[in-house]
Parts: C-alpha cells; sequence; structure tokens
C-alpha cells in the first residue's frame, strides 16, 4: 500500500503530474478576484475566506478528472481490480495520495494569498485550519465523481458538474467556520467540528461509492 | 499438488447479446490453452470474463488443489491485457518495483521479497537488462509490450491470462514469449493466450471463437 | 398474446420487459384518463375556492407550486430505490426506471422553482430570494440535471445505469446533509426575514383543492414514468437489433 501512495506521489509530482496545475490555477483564481471586485482593501478583507475556499474548491476538483481514468487508460486498473487489495482500499490510498500532492499544497499557500486579499492573521489562521479540515472531503467527493469519468468516452466537465452540488456542505461549514473565527458573536468550533464530521462520513462513502462505480465501469 | 484450472459452462453478453456461451475446459497444471477466431469474436471478453473484469451470465470458474478455496479466483490470475499497464513517467524499474509491491500486497516481514532482485532478474529475462533505469515513455512499442511481459514475472502467480502477448512484437522476441509461456509451464503454471498469430506452444489445448452470428 | 401469458404471477414476472411493455400498454391509458379526470377536479377547485385574504388571487399558485415541489422530491426516491435495485437486485427494469424519472423529477423540479418565483415576486417583491428552501430545490435541481447529462454521455445503457446508481444513492444519502447545511447557512446571512410557507395549519378551504392536486401531479408523473420506461424499453430493443444486424452482415 505504501508503494500506490509513493508511486501515485511519484506520477503527480513529475513532469507531466498535475499537482503543480492545482495550485498555478489556484493563486491564478484568487489574483484575478480583485481584478473583478476592484481594488477596495475592505471589501476584499471581507470576502477573502470565501475567495480562498472557492478557489480551493475549483483548484481540487480540476486535477481529480484523472486520478481514474490515467489508469484506465494504460490498464493498471484492469490489474488494480484484480487484487486481494479491497477496492476500497486502494481508492482510499488513491485519494490520500492525491490529496497529500495537490490539496496539501493548496493549503499551505493559502496565507499566501490570505495576505495578497488584505485579510487580519486571525482569518488567515481560521481559513488555512479549515481548508486542512475541509479539502480532504472535495477529494474524497471528487473520488466517485472521477470514478464516474471511468466510465465516459470524454469525461471532462461533467465531473465538476456531477461533484459540485455534493460539496455544497463543505463550502458552507468551510466558510462559516473561517467567518466564525473573525466575526465575534459567532461561534467557531460547531460549524468546525461538522466539518470535520463531513470530511469523516465521506473518507467512508466516498472510496466505496467510487470502487462500485469503478467495478461497472470496468465492464 | 494437483492443481487445475477448470471453467463450466461460460458465458457472457453485452446487454442482451450473447458474446459466447457454454465453454467448458479444464486445464491441469503445466497446461496451456490458445484462444483464437476473428476479430469481434469474444476473445477479450472470454479473457476479461476469466480475469473477473466482465461479469459472466452463467457458469462457473474455479480453481481446484489451491492453497485456500475461499479466495477469489482472480487473485490467482495474471492479466496481460491490450495495454501495458506501466506509467510513462516511471522509469521501467519504477514500474516493475510498484507491481512486484502491489501484486503481493501482504508485507510479509518472516519472507522479505527481494523485489529489486526480482525486477533486475525479469528485465533480463525478456531481454531488456539495463535498460531499467529508463523512463517507460522511452522505450519503442516492442520495448514497452516486453517490459510489460516482465511485470508476469516480478510477482508469482499460478495462471497468466495474455491477451495479445505478441502484438509488436518482431519474430525473435515471439521465441522469447514463447520461452517464457514454456518457462511458466514447467513450473507447474497454467498459460491462456489469446492470439491470432502462430505461437509455437506445445501440447496446448485450442478453442476457436466463432462468434454468434445472427441467422439472417 | 393470450390475455394468460400476461398475468403477472410474481415480482419476478415483472422483471421481463416484454411482460412490462404489455402491461403498461394496458394500464396507460386507465392512468392517462385517472389523471385527466383529477386534473379536471383539482383545477376546478382551484379555481372556485375562496382567495386568501392576505395573499389574494396569488394563493392559487400554491395548488401548482406545492404538489410539483412534493413530486420533485418523490421523483428523486423513485430513483434512489431503482438505483437500489439496480446495484443490489440487478433487476433489469430497475436502470430503465432511474434513468426515465430523472427528466420527469427533472421538469417537476423546474416547475416548483418557475411557480415559486412567480409566487415569489407579489409576495416577496423579487423573483429570487437565497432561502433556504429554494436553494435546497435549486440544488436538486441541479443534481437531476447533472444525472440527466451523465446518461446523455454515455453510450452503453447497462454500464450508464450501474454508474448513474452509485451517484444517485450518494446524492440521496446527501440530500439531508444539504439541507441542514443551507438551513444553517440561510439562518447564518438571513436571520428569519423571509416568511416561511406552510408554517402555520392550512385552512381546509385550501387543503382540499391542494390534495386533490397532488394526487393528479402523481398521477401525471406514473403516467409519464411509464410511457417513459416503455419507450426506453423499445429504443434498447431496436438498439440489440442494430448491433445484431450489423454483426450479421459480418459474419455474411
Amino acid at each position: 500500500m505504501t508503494a500506490l501512495f509513493l508511486r501515485d506521489l511519484k506520477l503527480a509530482t513529475r513532469a507531466g503530474g498535475g499537482a503543480l496545475t492545482g495550485i498555478l490555477f489556484f493563486l491564478a483564481v484568487v489574483a484575478v478576484v480583485p481584478f473583478g471586485l476592484g481594488p477596495d482593501l475592505k471589501l476584499l478583507a471581507r470576502v477573502g475566506p470565501a475567495m480562498l475556499w472557492i478557489g480551493a474548491l475549483l483548484a481540487s476538483l480540476l486535477g481529480l478528472e484523472r486520478l481514474f481514468q490515467a489508469e484506465r487508460e494504460d490498464g493498471a486498473l484492469d490489474v488494480m481490480l484484480m487484487q486481494e487489495t479491497p477496492l476500497v482500499f486502494t481508492v482510499f490510498i488513491k485519494c490520500l495520495a492525491h490529496w497529500t500532492a495537490s490539496g496539501l499544497p493548496l493549503v499551505l499557500v493559502s496565507p499566501l494569498l490570505g495576505l495578497f486579499l488584505n485579510m487580519e492573521p486571525q482569518a488567515i489562521g481560521a481559513t488555512m485550519l479549515t481548508l486542512l479540515a475541509g479539502t480532504p472531503a472535495i477529494t474524497l467527493i471528487g473520488a466517485m465523481g472521477a470514478a464516474v469519468a471511468v466510465a465516459l468516452p470524454r469525461g471532462g466537465l461533467l465531473v465538476s458538474i456531477l461533484v459540485l452540488p455534493l460539496v455544497v456542505p463543505v463550502l458552507i461549514f468551510g466558510v462559516s467556520a473561517a467567518y466564525a473565527a473573525v466575526e465575534d458573536p459567532a461561534p467557531f468550533l460547531p460549524p468546525f467540528l461538522i466539518l470535520i464530521a463531513i470530511t469523516l462520513f465521506f473518507a467512508v462513502i466516498g472510496p466505496a461509492a467510487a470502487a462500485v462505480a469503478l467495478r461497472a465501469a470496468s465492464e | 499438488m494437483p492443481f487445475r484450472l477448470r471453467v463450466d459452462g461460460l458465458g457472457a453478453s453485452r446487454g442482451e447479446d450473447p458474446i459466447f456461451r457454454e465453454i467448458s475446459l479444464l486445464l491441469e497444471a503445466g497446461g496451456a490453452l490458445l484462444v483464437t477466431g476473428r476479430n469481434g469474436t469474444g476473445k477479450s471478453t472470454f479473457l476479461r470474463t476469466l480475469a473477473g473484469l466482465y461479469p459472466a451470465d452463467s457458469g462457473t470458474i474455479l480453481i481446484e488443489g489451491g492453497t485456500d478455496p475461499t479466495v477469489p479466483v482472480r487473485e490467482s490470475l495474471h492479466y496481460l491485457g491490450h495495454r501495458n499497464a506501466m506509467k510513462r513517467d516511471l522509469t521501467v524499474a519504477e514500474n516493475l518495483l510498484f507491481w512486484s509491491r502491489f501484486t503481493q500486497a501482504t508485507d510479509d516481514v518472516a519472507e522479505p521479497i527481494d523485489a529489486t532482485g526480482k525486477t533486475v532478474q525479469a528485465l533480463e529475462a525478456v531481454g531488456l537488462g539495463g535498460l531499467g533505469g529508463l523512463p517507460f515513455g522511452y522505450l519503442s512499442a516492442g520495448q514497452q509490450r516486453r517490459a510489460a511481459l516482465a511485470r508476469l514475472l516480478v510477482a508469482h502467480r499460478p495462471v497468466w491470462l495474455m491477451d495479445e502477448p505478441t502484438a509488436a512484437l518482431d519474430t525473435a522476441s515471439e521465441r522469447m514469449v514463447e520461452a517464457l509461456i514454456a518457462g511458466h509451464r514447467a513450473t507447474g503454471g497454467i498459460v491462456i493466450a489469446a492470439t491470432h498469430q502462430a505461437l509455437d506452444v506445445p501440447g496446448a489445448q485450442m478453442l476457436t471463437m466463432a462468434g454468434f452470428a445472427v441467422p439472417a | 398474446m393470450s390475455d394468460r401469458s400476461l398475468a403477472i404471477r410474481s415480482f419476478t414476472d415483472l422483471a421481463n420487459p416484454t411482460r412490462f411493455v404489455a402491461l403498461a400498454g394496458r394500464l396507460l391509458p386507465w392512468l392517462a384518463g385517472l389523471t385527466a379526470v383529477l386534473f379536471a377536479v383539482g383545477l376546478t377547485l382551484c379555481f372556485t375556492t375562496a382567495a386568501d385574504y392576505q395573499q389574494g388571487e396569488t394563493v392559487r399558485i400554491m395548488y401548482i407550486h406545492v404538489p410539483a415541489a412534493w413530486l420533485s422530491m418523490m421523483g428523486y426516491s423513485v430513483m434512489a430505490a431503482s438505483a437500489l435495485g439496480t446495484l443490489v437486485w440487478r433487476h433489469p427494469l430497475a436502470d430503465v426506471a432511474a434513468k426515465c424519472a430523472a427528466p420527469i423529477g427533472a421538469g417537476f423540479t423546474a416547475l416548483a422553482l418557475i411557480t415559486g418565483s412567480l409566487w415569489g415576486k407579489p409576495m416577496w417583491g423579487t423573483w429570487w430570494v437565497w432561502d433556504a428552501r429554494l436553494t435546497s430545490v435549486f440544488i436538486l435541481f441541479l443534481m437531476y440535471l447533472g444525472l440527466i447529462a451523465l446518461n446523455r454521455a454515455m453510450d452503453d445503457a447497462g454500464r450508464a445505469a450501474k454508474v448513474s446508481a452509485v451517484l444517485i444513492l450518494v446524492g440521496f444519502v446527501n440530500i439531508p446533509i444539504i439541507k441542514f447545511s443551507v438551513d444553517w447557512w440561510n439562518t447564518l446571512h438571513q436571520p428569519a426575514s423571509v416568511l416561511r410557507l406552510g408554517g402555520s395549519a392550512i385552512d381546509p378551504e385550501f387543503l382540499r383543492p391542494l390534495l386533490v392536486m397532488a394526487l393528479a401531479f402523481t398521477c401525471l408523473f406514473f403516467t409519464l414514468h411509464l410511457a417513459a420506461m416503455r419507450t426506453e424499453i423499445w429504443r434498447r430493443r431496436i438498439a440489440a437489433m442494430r448491433r445484431q444486424a450489423a454483426r450479421g452482415a459480418a459474419s455474411a
């Protein structure tokens, strides 16, 4: 299993991998925001956490589509389906590797972008923390979409359309918690704990659903 | 060990369309089966059904005399499909090392697998000795196919399912494939190969897929 | 085919698409007739009952809007049940049922959204508010559209059915979470300023036409669903025959 994790990390970081593309996309999306909203620093500080979250959400979805499609194209998926390792576990490890290679860097660069958006240190910290707790959920839900993409002659955009309605709760609680840390009366902990609960919930549902879809798609 | 592969009344279909029906066969240890037939007669689907990758309508696939009867059949198989199951961006050795570790999922501490040594041996057996450090994408089509064959050697599975193993290979390499098959059979393995090229596999059973022609 | 051969003796008989098509053919005229009668009664009731003293004539939109909203949820439930049938029992009609329910459910959801918007303009003074209910239904609508797009994108019907069944079920599990999160989000942003519907007890004067209309809509759903399923089975037959013809020509 560590072999699979390491292989996927290697693939993501080598030339053809998508890890860097995701970060660049995140940077580009957030950099475009001030052009749309105007350089009003107060306004930017206010929408900052939301923009970081939406940027991270889109960037996560961007790379997910290839998660299983690449494996199918070169036939590796067939071999993986035949192993004694439960497919659910294989999917989970692949999600973990994918998140480490492309989700974690997003979390790590988010403070830098927070500075661009004139966010307070506390808001930056809260956003980073919620991203850390929430982006795995996006990957795990997206894995299901990626498994569906395997069956499609041309996957692409459809995966994002299918996955976006399902990640609405993640976005809501992530952004709520980030704002709650800054705005005084709202409590930070309840939405943050719900966010973690959602992540854990999809750590079970996501790989299981993706495994069923992969089996169906390989027939 | 009276190890053998038994297939009884196997059938599969695409939608309501039958692809093949009632295929029964028995392969003893060291046995081989060559599946022939024209394009579209279901050779590949037959192999995929055996590998458990395509659902069978009817029939059973059994491995008798294996160590544990509860283990699914697919875990005793190596499947070599049309595609090579190798990553272009990784080196040949990295690819093989990964499959060697992944296909032997149990990290047995008592009996550590010399994965690196096996990889080197496997690459030499397919005539790619010394090329392990090159990215897989740099190899020619024939070399890529031979590297894919090496995957069957890095982890032991008693039954090999090979779909057009000699695709993209020259005559000399075809002889090498024949030697690999003979070697596997000599150690008690079973080989099932779908091919439309004349492979010299002595004593092999033949299965000709006719397909389901619709009476007009 | 004689009448006796059409009799459904057990649930497994229903699995036979030929029997199903025959049964659907016999049921459809009756169901369609029932739908027409219910609509006639329901619409008459809608326009003869008194107008609301507060909302005036616009309350009549409710008789379309509320049943449509109910049916939007029932449509998804039908899809989820069918998806379970596809994945667990591999019932050959289940994937047909799931596939056919999607456009009909999406239609009712669109109707609920449009009538809600038309109702919102006189009541709230705006075409759209990000009210918790409206938002949830809107997300449901997006899920319907995604599933329809998925079904259209795949050429192999059996594979499409299994893959979309997974998505339907995950969506179904997710609906309560989405509803909960949207409620949370809504109370955070709009503290109870929006007029909430159905919170108070409804006068029997309004309830009667509403229930008849709900029944009429339900019948309409099943009429459309049955017809769509029959069409889909025929469509698959034609596809299978075409494939056979192609192979027959190849081997000739």
